[in-house]
């Protein structure tokens, strides 16, 4: 089982970051140390939820002081921009930087965050007083009303709720489930594994063509494994591939857990592949689209996205493998015209800006990936392989790679 | 070849039997158009202007506060839309009356007058006028001109029918009696001319309404009263004159400025200051102004025998020693002239020497108080009577001198308000308080507005146009002399002078306008600013009370102060250059310039216009009329706020006194 070794990160983990001047009764940097580790194992739930509620209190304290002395009340979120985000090579993850943005109350572009920052803030420490979860979408409607004597309401549409949760996460330090907050589940599995799911037994082996939908929150608090019995485990981009190999019970011929994310897969799908990995040394082998939406999904799983920069160390997995579609296997495979997608603008714009990204540049392998598939001006999807054969893909492509270990790092 | 020796039969004396002299009223006649009788519809117009021209000036002179009644009757309505009517105008005024024997001369002789030979300001200039008109309609209709005047009020009034020789430029009397027959006026003297004449009337741009309401612009200190021609016959009984109206309405040109109070049929344009401008000085030539041809003929005229009493008495700003640089300038070796020498004694080439050296020496510029500017305050409440704007500007400009001749500029803008936004200004053009209505292009004063940079002051303005946006542009020039490109006096000729020193006076009123928007625009952006801030303060301080317990009301309270501090330019006052001076609603900066007036109209309802429409009181008294501050939201404590001061601004220019008479 591999643990983590080191909790001193050279970038910032998330921390308070509202009003440097409020004075900070609270131990911030115990608090950062812990979240580092899988933290339930040493802290009880319900210390978790304390300590959250005293860092929204904070904020809260924080902006009444600045009112009532006249001062501008601001909170500083911490900035989830890949201006901020280092790439940290000796660990082969991405982190968030120091870099915070003040949110201020009196400035046009800013005074309404600032609210819908609050309004929230009281949201989450009522679920913590009621100890209740609620998913991204009943927060938006747990903080959704007219501002009094307008026809304004506090929040349009979901997505700009979602923004400020992920801005409180940063802010106060705590993960989304420490915050009582849900996403919508997705993703799926099935494989050579048990696992106890809120004490529920659930054997992956014997999932149907269903499959093991992924909880949002894979926290071991609630997601403890058992029987781990596969060698690996690999991960597809969506469900249609996915229900291939299931079919084909490629799980069961190879020995293996298999995973789809339902495209950028989602922090639970993350969060469990992170811990099969560190946690029971599995590696991950993903299949892929040949595409620069393909590359960057691998990106994610390998060493984590700019907007969640601060949970990588919880949920980047350095030693994922990319096993394909390769742009070589245009011609490996011997595939006809008719998969070729045309590469349009967009495209190209953004496997060139993937291409820039330091944890791409320099990795020569990468390199000459995305260039030759930009050479070869289109893209392929993992679906092309079927024009070979039905079972092409689980039969004949996947099996021949992982004996010959042809994959990228 | 030969044929055309054949043709050239005449000779010099067959030539000579068919030359002959022209005289003035035959080159008018068939001129016409060069006073300003081109088509029907602008010969009523300059009918009417002419003789409240000659009313006002008379009035003026003669230290009475004019009171002038124009009236137009339809006696033939047009056939059609193009073609003309025939109308009589009659124009009574109240003035000192004409005596009987120069009735003839004044009105039936072109190129008559008193005005010509002077150097004094005043509306008429070179004597053509009236006379012209009583030609017009002489010549249309056939009917005499009818003068009835009275100069003396314990007489009865002369009643004269007028008719006119052109070939002579004779006038033939052809009725002369005493009448009883005359209105009263305020003084018990007066004049009325009513002349009949082929005409159509119409109302819109360039209409006798058009120039009548300038005219009040113009001269706030005197009564109009207008009568507006009465169709002949109901409506119901003529289809015909029915249709006519339904096209003429049609064909009506942009909404007239102003809603005056209508009274039976009678327009009233009431005076708004009772005082009469200061009596203007006539004043002598400028040395600059004057040409080598007037100079030699002054030489021959003057009754003074030496130079220096020639200078003196002749000309302005030349003074002794003045008379001694020009001599000492004049001197060559061969001849040398003094303040002594005497004026037989100068040759031809001695006379263009002196002529010459007076041109060179430096000379004081003429005196101005031979002008009378309208001034910034009856220009403001001239505007403000006539243009629902919001902001008035006004501005004067020094007296300056183009070829000798003195001159002063004065501008007002109004903007905003009602004004439409999207049409290109509107500009009032003046000479001598006289509305100039055609030729608007090529006038000095349209130039002058398209030449100024109005993109400087936050307005839109097409290459080579006037601006757009809801403005109103009047620009007046007073001069001795108004150098007008025609004898219709349409429109001021472009001196570089005069230009100039419109674009100037443009320029400071521009500058008030830039400093006014772009104030608005900054408290606006600060209002909306704490607007945003007040409706989330609210909801931040329920937040918080529910997370730390604070008291909500004290936090609301404490923040909201802090957002009207932070946008408390949405209240501030600025000076001159923009910079904030305070925060009071006191009298300041642009609100301090006697020569500004802002009214608050933003809140008025378009369709309330005509009720909240200044209703001059009887006394020719004229308040702005404050409109009720209507606000959708009456949560929006600072928009009032806001507008409580503007409104208080024009409030205290409102309770000056000498802005709108006694």
């Amino acid at each position: 089982m591999a643990k983590k070794t080191t909790k001193k990160t050279a970038a910032r983990t998330p921390g308070k970051k509202f009003s440097k001047k409020a004075p900070s009764s609270r131990n911030v940097k115990t608090g950062d140390a812990a979240k580092a580790t899988p933290r339930v194992r040493s802290k009880s739930a319900a210390d978790r939820d304390v300590r959250t509620s005293e860092a929204i209190g904070t904020l809260a304290e924080s902006v009444v002081k600045s009112a009532l002395s006249g001062r501008e009340p601001k909170v500083e979120v911490p900035t989830r921009s890949a201006n901020n985000t280092k790439w940290n090579k000796s660990r082969g993850i991405l982190q968030m930087g120091s870099a915070v943005q003040e949110r201020q109350l009196f400035n046009m572009g800013q005074a309404r965050k600032f609210m819908q920052t609050l309004l929230h803030g009281q949201g989450i420490r009522r679920l913590i007083e009621q100890d209740k979860t609620l998913s991204l979408r009943g927060m938006f409607y747990s903080g959704l009303h007219t501002i009094q004597g307008t026809k304004e309401k506090t929040f349009d549409d979901q997505t700009e709720s979602d923004a400020i949760l992920e801005d409180l996460e940063v802010t106060l330090g705590s993960l989304r489930e420490e915050l009582h907050i849900f996403a919508k589940k997705r993703g799926t599995m099935v494989g050579n594994i048990t696992v106890i799911d809120s004490g529920d037994e659930i054997d992956c082996r014997r999932m149907g063509t269903g499959g093991y939908a992924i909880p949002s929150i894979c926290e071991p608090d609630v997601i403890q494994f058992e029987k781990v019995e596969a060698d690996f485990v690999l991960h597809v981009e969506k469900d249609t591939v996915w229900q291939r190999f299931n079919e084909d019970k490629f799980w069961k011929t190879h020995n293996c857990i298999l995973t789809e994310g339902s495209g950028q897969p989602p922090r639970g799908v993350r969060r469990l592949l992170h811990r099969l990995n560190k946690e029971h040394g599995l590696p991950i082998i993903c299949l892929l689209d040949c595409d620069p939406w393909g590359h960057y999904i691998y990106s994610v799983i390998k060493q984590g996205s700019i907007s969640l920069a601060f949970e990588s160390e919880r949920l980047a997995i350095p030693d994922a493998k990319f096993l394909g579609i390769r742009s070589k296997d245009y011609e490996a495979c011997e595939l006809s015209d008719d998969v070729q997608i045309e590469l349009n603008d967009r495209d190209i714009a953004r496997a060139k800006q993937i291409m820039a990204y330091p944890w791409f540049d320099g990795h020569r392998g990468w390199k000459n990936e995305i260039e030759k598939m930009l050479r070869n001006g289109f893209k392929m999807e993992v679906e092309s392989l079927i024009t070979k054969d039905i079972s092409y893909v689980t039969e004949t492509y996947v099996p021949e790679r992982l004996a010959a270990e042809d994959w990228l790092v | 070849m030969a044929k055309t020796t054949e043709r050239r039969k005449q000779t010099a004396e067959t030539m000579a039997g068919r030359q002959r002299e022209i005289s003035v009223s035959e080159f008018f006649a068939k001129n016409r158009h060069l006073l300003g009788f081109d088509n029907p519809r602008k010969a009523l117009l300059t009918t009417v202007k002419e003789a409240v021209d000659n009313a006002l000036d008379a009035c003026e002179e003669a230290g009475i506060l004019p009171d002038i009644t124009v009236e137009l009757e339809e006696l033939a309505p047009p056939l059609s839309a193009s073609k003309s009517g025939r109308y009589r105008v009659t124009i009574t005024d109240n003035g000192p009356g004409i005596v009987r024997r120069q009735v003839e001369n004044i009105f039936g002789k072109l190129l008559y007058g008193s005005k010509f030979h002077r150097l004094k300001m005043s509306r008429g200039q070179q004597g053509i006028g009236i006379s012209a008109a009583g030609m017009y309609g002489l010549m249309t209709t056939g009917k005499p001109m009818v003068i009835t005047t009275r100069p003396n009020k314990k007489k009865p009034a002369h009643h004269i029918e007028l008719a006119m020789d052109t070939s002579k430029n004779q006038p033939e009397v052809t009725v002369d009696i005493e009448t009883d027959d005359f209105p009263e006026t305020t003084t018990g003297t007066g004049t009325r001319v009513a002349i009949e004449l082929e005409a159509r009337y119409q109302r819109g741009k360039a209409s006798v309404d058009t120039y009548l309401e300038q005219t009040a612009i113009a001269n706030p200190h005197a009564s109009i009263t207008f009568i507006p021609p009465r169709r002949a016959g109901s409506p119901a009984e003529d289809p015909a004159s029915e249709m006519l109206a339904a096209i003429e309405d049609a064909a009506e040109g942009p909404p007239d400025l102003s809603e005056h109070t209508i009274v039976d049929g009678r327009i009233l344009m009431p005076r708004t200051i009772d005082e009469l401008p200061p009596e203007t000085q006539e004043i002598k030539p400028h040395p600059y102004g004057v040409e080598l041809g007037n100079f030699l003929r002054m030489l021959k005229s003057t009754d003074e025998k030496q130079l220096t009493g020639f200078f003196k008495n002749e000309f302005c700003r030349v003074t002794p020693p003045i008379v001694k640089r020009i001599t000492d300038a004049a001197s060559t070796k061969g001849s040398t002239f003094s303040g002594q020498t005497w004026l037989k004694s100068l040759s031809a080439s001695d006379s263009e020497r002196l002529y010459r050296a007076m041109q060179e020496v430096k000379l004081l510029n003429p005196p101005t108080d031979c002008l009378s500017p309208i001034g910034v305050r009856q220009m403001l409440a001239g505007l403000m009577k006539g243009v629902r704007g919001e902001f008035y500007a006004a501005s004067t400009r020094p007296a300056a001198v183009y070829r000798g001749n003195p001159f002063q500029i004065e501008a007002a803008i109004a903007f905003g308000g009602d004004l439409p936004g999207d049409q290109p200004a509107r500009v009032l053009r003046f000479a001598n308080r006289v509305p100039l209505l055609y030729q608007q292009s090529a006038c000095s004063a349209f130039k002058s507005v398209t030449e100024t940079a109005w993109k400087n002051y936050g307005l839109s303005q097409p290459r080579g146009g006037a601006p757009v946006g809801p403005l109103v542009i009047a620009i007046h020039m007073a001069s001795v002399w108004v150098p007008f490109t025609s004898e219709s006096k349409e429109a001021i000729a472009d001196y570089d002078e005069i230009r100039k020193e419109m674009k100037l006076a443009l320029q400071e009123c521009g500058r008030k306008l830039g400093i006014y928007l772009r104030r608005r625009q900054r408290m606006r952006r600060d209002a909306e600013k704490r607007d945003v801030f007040e409706r989330y303060i609210g909801e931040i301080a329920k937040a918080c009370h529910a997370i730390t317990g604070t008291d909500a009301a004290e936090l609301y309270e404490s923040l909201m102060r802090q957002a009207q501090r932070r946008t408390e330019i949405a209240d501030a006052v600025l000076d001159e250059d923009g910079k904030i001076v305070g925060y009071q609603n006191e009298r300041n900066g642009l609100e301090k310039d006697e020569g500004v007036v802002i009214l608050d109209r933003s809140a008025t309802p378009s369709a309330s216009t005509a009720a909240a429409a200044p209703q001059p009181a009887a006394d020719g008294a004229d308040e702005p009329v404050e409109t009720p501050v209507v606000t959708e939201r009456p949560k929006k404590k600072i928009l009032k706020k806001v507008k409580k001061k503007v409104r208080k601004k024009a409030g205290a220019a409102k309770g000056d006194d000498s802005l709108f008479g006694a």
